[in-house]
């Protein structure tokens, strides 16, 4: 394994206004590896990997891509680092204006300058992957239910076989069946594909399936991190509340506060 | 004493927030104009956008026109009456529509039209973190969103006011000849021989600028566009807004510019 870590972050922060979201962020991505970040709705998950990939900008701190400075690049230099990145967002963030099989091959027909009949049938094989037949590949994406719109997401982020991918809670508004199957084909990106990624998840099967290594994100800062065959025996009384989910514990739920 | 305090206060954080927006909106411009000059540019999306700029507004730009002329006609045969010059109404109809009122209110119709669409749409595609998701397929979205609007729209325009003029001018036509008792042939020679080319030009100047405006209006605002649905029907409102403020400034400037000597 190399040693430049594909992905480094050190003493990252980000606020909004006077609420502080990221408070110090030191962490190291090596190449090939799969990385999960777990922690509580509104920690800052998806805040941190839009900073990443310089949707945000932070305050502080410095992200490095492969060695070289992320933050504030722009121009040629930026496009070239964004074209090594793919991305599911939380919310699937697909092209409304677009079709299903349009959406996916997006990147490959407008960045990669692709033939328009070549993107589709790479599209309609990568919606085969997410368990999407050629019937939806036609459809736009206010026709799909919550479920397909999430996997035609992962689909496009995976379509243009990115070296980083990152994924915002791919599983959740799954069935247990699909999750796996998502699980799985996220699994075969790193392993086939060499990917790079980070999973963003609150689902502690897909931790256990997909991570290399978590993190655990708290009050801005990683709390913890380590090995997945650590995380049952962290010694981290809030790792611990959180995977087994109790309400009880360290981390104190603002509505029990009142 | 307090109320007048309270009143210049609010004056001034108004002033103040105008300021700051100006110089955003400059930047805005300034960032957009430098990606219409570098390749690439999608002719495609470009074309797609003039159909929905153009075409679609046909009608009502069509029926403004043709309404505004026959009522210019009837009003200016009542005031010229008074003067025994009932055969200005042909040389006055056609030299307020050109110069003046077929752009503005080409422009003010398509502004109502198409620069709110953009905003509403662009205002979506940003809340919805669409944009964001363009900017991780490598699109830049001022080329792939802007860039094509702003050139379908100063392309079209232009196109437009000339159908708008066209109309315009056929309604007092009909108004003139069919209810005030003008000899066709006369009121088209008067039409043709006051028309300067000075009057087409500054016609089509202004209908590219504003189709500047219209598209600018709306990206701006769809593209800086936050908080929700509510934020976006905000920013369809400010964008008509601003880009009918901007329409009729711009238009003042370029007619004091052109004709005011
Ligand atoms: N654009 C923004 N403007 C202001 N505040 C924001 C913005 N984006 C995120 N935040 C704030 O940052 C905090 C972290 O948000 P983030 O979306 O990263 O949470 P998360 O950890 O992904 O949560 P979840 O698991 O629910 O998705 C939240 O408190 C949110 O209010
Ligand atoms: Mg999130």
């Amino acid at each position: 394994m190399s040693t430049t870590p594909k992905i480094s972050l050190r003493g990252v922060k980000k606020r909004f206004g006077s609420k502080i979201v990221l408070d110090g962020i030191d962490l190291d991505v090596m190449p090939g590896e799969s990385v999960v970040v777990i922690g509580g709705s509104g920690s800052g998950k998806s805040v941190l990997i839009k900073c990443i990939l310089g949707l945000m900008t932070p305050e502080e701190g410095r992200i490095t891509i492969d060695g070289a400075d992320a933050i504030g690049m722009h121009g040629k230099a930026r496009e070239k680092i964004l074209s090594k990145f793919g991305m599911l967002f939380q919310g699937g963030a697909l092209f409304d204006s677009l079709t299903v099989w349009q959406n996916v091959a997006f990147g490959l027909i407008e960045a990669r300058g692709m033939d328009k009949d070549e993107a589709r049938v790479i599209a309609i094989e990568k919606l085969a992957r997410v368990g999407l037949g050629s019937d939806v590949a036609e459809l736009r994406p206010d026709e799909l239910s919550g479920g397909m719109q999430k996997r035609v997401g992962l689909a496009r982020a995976i379509a243009t076989e990115p070296e980083i991918i990152f994924f915002d809670e791919p599983t959740t508004g799954l069935d247990p069946i699909m999750a796996d199957v998502i699980n799985d084909l996220i699994t075969e990106c790193v392993r086939d594909l060499g990917a790079t990624t980070i999973t963003i998840t609150h689902d502690m099967s897909s931790v256990r399936k997909i991570a290399d290594r978590a993190a655990m994100l708290y009050k801005g800062k990683i709390i913890w991190q380590g090995p997945k065959d650590q995380i049952d025996n962290s010694g981290n009384a809030y790792v611990d509340q959180f995977i087994h989910g109790h309400a009880e514990g360290p981390i104190q739920m603002d509505i029990l506060k009142s | 004493m307090n109320a007048l305090v309270e009143f210049f206060a609010t004056f001034g954080r108004f002033f103040i927030a105008g300021l700051a927006a100006v110089g955003d909106v400059a930047r805005f411009t300034a960032i957009a104009l430098s990606h219409c000059v570098r390749p690439p540019l999608y002719f495609r999306l470009i074309g797609r956008q003039m159909l929905h700029i153009g075409y679609f507004s046909l009608p009502v730009v069509g029926m403004t026109a043709i309404f505004t002329g026959a009522a210019l006609a009837q009003q200016i045969y009542v005031g010229s009456a008074r003067f025994n010059a009932e055969g200005t109404v042909a040389a006055v109809v056609v030299i307020a529509i050109v110069r003046e009122l077929g752009p503005v209110l080409a422009g003010l119709m398509v502004a109502g039209r198409v620069s709110s669409a953009m905003a509403a749409e662009m205002g979506t595609m940003r809340v919805t973190e669409q944009i964001d998701a363009l900017v991780t397929l490598s699109t830049d979205p001022y080329k792939y969103l802007i860039v094509p609007r702003l050139y379908a729209s100063v392309l079209t325009l232009p196109l437009l006011v000339i159908v708008a003029n066209l109309i315009g001018v056929f309604g007092g036509f009909l108004i003139a000849t069919q209810k005030l008792g003008f000899s066709p042939t006369t009121y088209l020679q008067v039409t043709v021989d006051f028309l300067e080319s000075v009057d087409v030009v500054s016609s089509l100047v202004k209908a590219a600028v504003f189709g500047f405006i219209i598209a600018l209006m709306g990206s701006y605002h769809g593209y800086n566009s936050s908080g929700g649905a509510q934020g976006v029907g905000k920013a369809t409102t400010n964008a008509v807004v601003s880009a009918f403020i901007m329409i009729l400034l711009a238009n003042l400037i370029i007619t004091v510019n052109l004709f005011g000597t």
